[in-house]
């Protein structure tokens, strides 16, 4: 069992609320009052021999000494040195620190989470200045209107000798302008506003509204697995935007083919005896890879993530899985083997892949590109791929593949795949 | 004689405004509205200074200027771009791709003359 220096801050926390001297509790555990002086104070580690008699003395489970209680303060403290500029923190004796000023370590950890929340909220916000077309296209329209004014008024309000017809004419663009800089500000407020949901939720896209409908119905539709997708249509009408009503329609339709295509309750398990193996669960109900992956992500309760694109990479549908960041606009990482699949069509692709960040995680990623010929021989070769995304845990020996969210926001470098600088290693930087 | 500035903007009421500011300082103003044509307009007027809106329909200015700047006469003809605020990393484009001054919308008519003033004086 490990035990870190920091046991010993636990142990003379304990002996000191039991009321117990230094003494006393190193004669109950047979070792010497100096030695373990030395163990409460961080001085030495305990080795799991002794750390069995204390606990025993102590009246204690070992684990209430030893058990990474701290591992989340030592993870943090870590983090926070590593995205330290210039001043070098003292990494090989973070435990003495920690152990010795609970209090200040504890101050230093939460600061840097702070810290990574305000820089994922600048984040958040720079790519959606940088990426949102509308928002883009609603600013240049609405300072060029501006600058006409401005330029017109001053001619206006400056030249005395103005020919009247050009006085007319200028007065005319000023009346167009200012009607035009209304209409703009209005509509930029009402897309930011959003009927007072867009300032709460971010919600840009018609794709970004559906996923918000699923995601607050927890990525499940019950009323399809009980044969009533009609029941979901209240829902689906309440939806803001025409497009994204559009879009819902179509997912549930899918849905209920997907639904027949592997009946939930034989589903559930056939995944036990299938290991859940995309590929066996497809030979088994004689469907295709692309819809086990959408029925995996979207079981009840499922922890998987799912990303679908088309053939130009442009992400379809997102669901979510924690640590693993998915941008709301722009191109995702080229890394990812979603699209290793996208250029190999029908070739199952699988592969463990790591997170860039402070707080990398590793994730089981399987992906699978499908074309389809709605034309016929004729006609043009449509793909769609898809990628399922499951937690691997933060430790394993196997290489992973290090990727990240998108290149804007993303602090990987050297990366061998970025097509812009990034704002965080700006930042850092 | 008057110097001739060619003006490719879209926006008509800012064209509008450009040129008679200009047209009272002694130029005399030619104003196309899309990239191609402007390009167009640039081997036939042989104007002295362009003054060129980033976003422009059809062929946008950064392409308009990488033309201007490939061909050898037009190569050294100043040209002014007009940018609006946020579009930081297209002026660095456009500095790259050899511009030789910005005007940021919306801007003061004086600054505009001065700006068209020092770059008809240098050329």
């Amino acid at each position: 069992m490990p035990t870190t220096t920091l046991a010993g801050t636990r142990l003379r926390q304990r002996r000191l609320t039991m009321g117990l001297r230094q003494a006393d509790l190193a004669t109950r555990a047979g070792i010497s009052a100096s030695y373990l002086n030395l163990i409460e104070h961080n001085r030495r580690r305990i080795g799991p021999d002794v750390l069995s008699r204390l606990a025993a003395a102590l009246g204690l489970p070992e684990a209430a000494l030893s058990e990474g209680a701290d591992n989340g303060l030592m993870d943090d403290l870590r983090a926070a040195a590593a995205v330290t500029g210039e001043a070098q923190a003292e990494l090989d004796r973070i435990e003495d620190f920690a152990g010795r000023f609970p209090g200040w370590a504890g101050l230093l950890a939460d600061l840097h989470r702070r810290t990574s929340r305000l820089a994922r909220a600048v984040e958040a916000l720079n790519d959606r200045m940088s990426h949102d077309p509308h928002l883009q296209a609603s600013l240049h329209e609405m300072l060029s209107a501006a600058s006409a004014v401005r330029s017109t008024a001053e001619i206006l309000a400056e030249t005395e000798d103005i020919p009247p017809e050009w006085r007319e004419r200028f007065h005319r663009n000023l009346h167009q302008d200012s009607e035009r800089m209304a209409v703009g500000a209005e509509a930029l407020v009402a897309y930011l506003d959003n009927s007072g949901q867009a300032q709460e939720t971010g919600i840009a896209a018609p794709q970004e509204e559906l996923e918000a409908w699923l995601g607050a119905r927890g990525w499940h539709l019950a009323e399809v697995e009980a044969g009533d997708a009609a029941a979901l249509d209240p829902e689906i009408a309440a939806l803001a935007s025409g497009a994204a009503r559009v879009l819902a329609h179509a997912w549930v339709a899918r849905a209920v083919l997907d639904a027949k295509a592997l009946p939930l309750e034989p589903l559930q398990a056939a995944r036990v005896a299938a290991r859940d193996d995309p590929a066996t669960l497809a030979a088994q109900f004689g469907t295709d890879l692309l819809t086990v992956f959408r029925r995996i992500a979207m079981l009840p309760a499922a922890p998987e993530g799912l990303v679908i694109c088309d053939g130009s990479g442009t992400l379809l549908f997102r669901k979510p899985v924690a640590g693993f960041a998915l941008p709301r606009f722009g191109a995702a990482c080229p890394l990812w083997p979603l699209f290793t699949a996208l250029s190999r069509p029908m070739v199952p692709v699988s592969a463990l892949v790591e997170t860039a960040g402070a707080g990398s995680l590793r994730f089981a990623v399987r992906a699978f590109c499908q074309p389809r010929y709605p034309g016929g021989f004729g006609g043009p070769e449509l793909r769609e791929a898809a990628m399922l995304i499951l937690p691997a845990g933060t430790v394993s020996t196997q290489d992973a593949v290090l990727l990240g969210s998108t290149c804007r926001v993303c602090p990987r470098t050297g990366c061998p795949a970025r097509r812009e600088p990034s704002i965080v290693a700006e930042a850092a930087g | 004689m008057a110097e001739r500035v060619l003006l490719i903007e879209d926006e008509p009421n800012i064209a509008e405004a450009i040129r008679f500011i200009l047209g009272r300082n002694g130029c005399e103003v030619f104003v196309q509205t899309d990239g191609r044509d402007g390009l167009a307009a640039v081997a036939r007027l042989q104007p002295d200074l362009v003054i060129l809106d980033l976003m422009l329909p059809g062929m946008g200015g950064m392409e308009v200027l990488q033309n201007l700047r490939m061909d050898p006469a037009t190569r050294n003809l100043p040209v002014m771009m007009l940018t609006a605020k946020g579009q930081g990393r297209d002026r660095e484009a456009a500095t790259r791709a050899g511009v030789s001054a910005f005007m940021t919308k919306p801007f003061a008519n004086a600054d505009m003359v001065s700006a068209v003033r020092a770059l008809l004086g240098a050329s």
